[in-house]
C-alpha cells in the first residue's frame, strides 16, 4: 500500500488482466481455426492429407483443448482477476504470482499444441493432456486459487459481490475435478494410464466431464455475466437476490449430472437415475439466472437497438437457457436412447460454447479491453456490430444443421426391417450427413470470420491506446 | 462398485464444507442489504475513464513487487 509519505493512491493491478484478455482473442482465433479445419476433415477426409500430425484424431482434442482452455480459460483469468479487484476495490493479492499463472497458462497451451498433434494423449475426453502437462496445470490452478481467494481476502468492501462467488466455485470445483480425473500412473515421460478402469473411469471421467462444463463453461461465465452486463447496461442485476439463490442452488445440483454421459452403458441404473433426474432439475437454477441476467434490462430494452455489446451479452443468455433446456431434455433416458452418440450432441455442445460461453466471453471482452487500454470504446462500434450479426448466423447454421443430421443419424441406426435385421448400414448414414457437415462447416467459418473482425478490432484499439493505470476510488468504510 | 467406499465419504465431507461456507457467509453479514449490493457495482471503477474521455496511462510502471505500491 501507499507508503505514509505518498500522497498517490494506489491503483489496481492489470498486466495479468490485460495479457490475458488479448491471449484470449488470439487462442479464440486459433482454437477456431482448428474446428473449421476438422469440421472440413470430416465432410473430405482427404484434408487429413496422409499427415499424422494433420489428422482429425489428433486434432479434434486440440480444438476442443484450445477453445475451452485456452480461449475460454484466458477469458476467465482476465475477467475475474478484473472482477474482483473492482468489486473488493483492491489490487490483487501478489501481482507477481498472477503474472506466473499467465505465463504457466500460456506454457499449458502450447505444451498442448505441441503434444496434441504429436499423439500424445490420455484419450479422456477434455482431459488428454499428459501427465506432465497435468501437474503444470496442477501448479498453475494452485496459484490462480491463492491469488484470487487472496484478493477476495484482502477486499476493501465487506460484502462479497455475488459474481465472485461464482468465480470461486469455479475454481475450487475444477481443482476438485482436474486432480481426481487425471490420477494416473505414468510409464514414460509422455505415456500413462488412469488408476480407475472400465466403467469407474467411464464414470470418473463423466463426473469430470460435466463439472467441467457445469464449473469451468457455466459457473465461470455466469460470474462474468452477472459483472459484466450491469456495467454494460448501467443497471443493477434484475433481482440480487435471485442470484444468491441462483448460485447455491448451480453449485449443489450441477454436480450429480455427469451419469447423464452413459445412458444405455454398463453404468449401474440408479446411477443413470441419479444422472437423469438432477438433469433435469437443473433446468430451474439455470433458466433463474438467465432470467436474471436478461431481465436485467428492463425498463431498458431500447439500449439494445443501438449497444452492440449488449446485443453480444443478452443474446448470449438466450442461447443459455436454450441449451439448459436442451440439456435436461436430452438427459432424459428414452431421449438420449435417440441421441447418444450421435451429432445431435455436437450441436447442443455448439449452442452452448458458440451461443453462450462464445458470445458473453466476447461481450466482455469487447467491454473490458478497450478500458485497459484507457478508452471508453473499441475502436469501431459497427465492427462490433457486423461480429454479432455473422457469429450469429453462423451459430443457427451449425446448430440447425447438427439438429437435422442427429436425429436422422439416431433414426437410422435404429430402423429395422420387420423379420429385425437393420435397414440401414452405418456407412450409409455417414454418407447421408454429408451435406450437414457442410453447412455446419459454414457455420463454423462465419463464427471464425466473426472471430477475425474482433481480432482487427482489438488490434486497432490497443494501438490507439496505452496500458491504464486505474487508481482505485477512495471507499467510504462499509457498515 | 468399490469407488464408492471412496466417493461418498468424499461427497459428505464437501457437503459440510459447503454447508460451513454458506453458515459463515450468513453469520458474517454476506446477505444483508442485497439491494445496495447489487447497485454498488455501478459506481465509478476509475473516475477519469467514467467521464467519458480517453485517458492516457500515466508512465505504466509495472507494480514491483506483492505490495501494491503507487508508481
Amino acid at each position: 500500500m501507499s507508503t505514509a509519505a505518498s500522497t498517490e493512491s494506489p491503483v489496481y493491478t492489470d498486466a495479468a488482466v490485460r495479457g490475458f484478455a488479448l491471449a484470449a482473442v488470439v487462442w479464440g482465433v486459433v482454437g477456431m481455426l482448428v474446428g473449421v479445419v476438422i469440421a472440413a476433415q470430416l465432410a473430405w477426409p482427404e484434408l487429413n492429407l496422409g499427415i499424422p500430425w494433420l489428422s482429425y484424431g489428433r486434432l479434434r482434442p486440440l480444438h476442443t483443448n484450445a477453445v475451452i482452455f485456452a480461449f475460454g480459460g484466458s477469458a476467465l483469468f482476465a475477467t475475474s482477476y478484473h472482477v474482483a479487484q473492482r468489486t473488493g476495490q483492491t489490487p490483487l493479492f501478489c501481482p507477481p504470482l498472477a503474472m506466473f499463472t499467465f505465463i504457466g497458462w500460456q506454457l499449458v497451451i502450447v505444451a498442448a499444441a505441441i503434444t496434441l498433434p504429436l499423439g500424445y494423449t490420455q484419450a479422456k475426453e477434455y482431459a488428454e493432456l499428459e501427465w506432465p502437462i497435468d501437474i503444470l496445470i496442477a501448479i498453475v490452478w494452485v496459484a490462480y486459487a491463492i491469488v484470487f481467494f487472496g484478493t477476495i481476502g484482502i477486499r476493501k468492501v465487506r460484502h462479497i459481490y455475488v459474481a465472485n462467488w461464482f468465480f470461486g466455485a469455479f475454481i475450487i470445483a475444477v481443482a476438485l475435478l482436474h486432480i481426481v480425473n487425471s490420477a494416473v500412473v505414468p510409464v514414460s515421460l509422455w505415456k500413462s494410464y488412469s488408476v480407475y478402469a472400465g466403467v469407474q473411469d467411464a464414470m470418473v471421467q463423466w463426473w469430470y466431464g460435466h463439472n467441467a462444463v457445469g464449473f469451468f463453461l457455466t459457473a465461470g461465465f455466469l460470474g462474468m455475466m452477472y459483472y459484466y452486463i450491469p456495467k454494460q447496461a448501467e443497471r443493477p442485476i434484475y433481482s440480487y437476490r435471485l442470484s444468491i439463490v441462483h448460485f447455491w442452488a448451480l453449485v449443489f445440483t450441477y454436480m450429480w449430472a455427469g451419469p447423464h454421459h452413459l445412458h444405455y452403458t454398463a453404468l449401474p441404473d440408479w446411477a443413470q437415475s441419479i444422472g437423469m433426474i438432477f438433469s433435469l432439475v437443473l433446468l430451474a437454477p439455470s433458466w433463474g439466472g438467465m432470467i436474471n441476467g436478461i431481465m436485467t434490462l428492463s425498463g431498458a430494452w431500447h439500449k439494445l437497438r443501438d449497444d452492440p455489446i449488449l446485443k453480444f451479452l443478452i443474446v448470449s443468455l438466450s442461447f443459455y437457457g436454450m441449451s439448459t433446456f436442451e440439456g435436461p431434455m436430452m438427459s432424459i433416458k428414452t431421449v438420449n436412447a435417440l441421441s447418444h452418440y450421435t451429432d445431435w450432441t455436437v450441436g447442443h455442445v455448439h449452442s452452448g460454447a458458440l451461443g453462450w460461453v462464445g458470445l458473453v466471453s466476447m461481450g466482455c471482452l469487447y467491454h473490458l479491453i478497450p478500458r485497459l487500454y484507457g478508452r471508453t470504446s473499441m475502436h469501431s462500434v459497427k465492427a462490433i456490430d457486423l461480429h454479432f450479426w455473422i457469429a450469429t448466423v453462423g451459430i443457427v447454421l451449425y446448430i440447425a444443421s447438427m439438429w437435422i443430421a442427429g436425429v436422422m443419424q439416431g433414426l437410422m441406426w435404429r430402423a429395422t426391417n420387420p423379420d429385425g435385421t437393420l435397414v440401414y448400414t452405418f456407412v450409409e448414414g455417414v454418407k447421408a450427413t454429408f451435406p450437414f457437415y457442410v453447412i455446419r462447416l459454414a457455420g463454423g467459418l462465419l463464427y471464425l470470420t466473426g472471430m477475425a473482425v474482433m481480432a482487427w478490432n482489438v488490434v486497432m484499439t490497443v494501438r490507439a491506446g496505452k496500458p491504464h493505470v486505474a487508481r482505485i476510488p477512495l471507499v467510504a468504510a462499509h457498515a | 462398485m468399490d469407488i464408492l467406499y471412496l466417493l461418498i465419504p468424499l461427497s459428505a465431507l464437501l457437503v459440510l464444507a459447503i454447508v460451513g461456507v454458506f453458515a459463515w457467509a450468513t453469520f458474517s453479514g454476506q446477505f444483508e442489504g442485497l439491494e445496495r449490493e447489487g447497485s454498488r457495482i455501478l459506481a465509478s471503477d476509475d473516475a477519469a475513464v467514467d467521464a467519458g474521455q480517453p485517458v492516457r496511462g500515466d508512465s505504466g510502471k509495472k507494480l514491483k513487487d506483492c505490495d501494491a505500491k503507487s508508481p
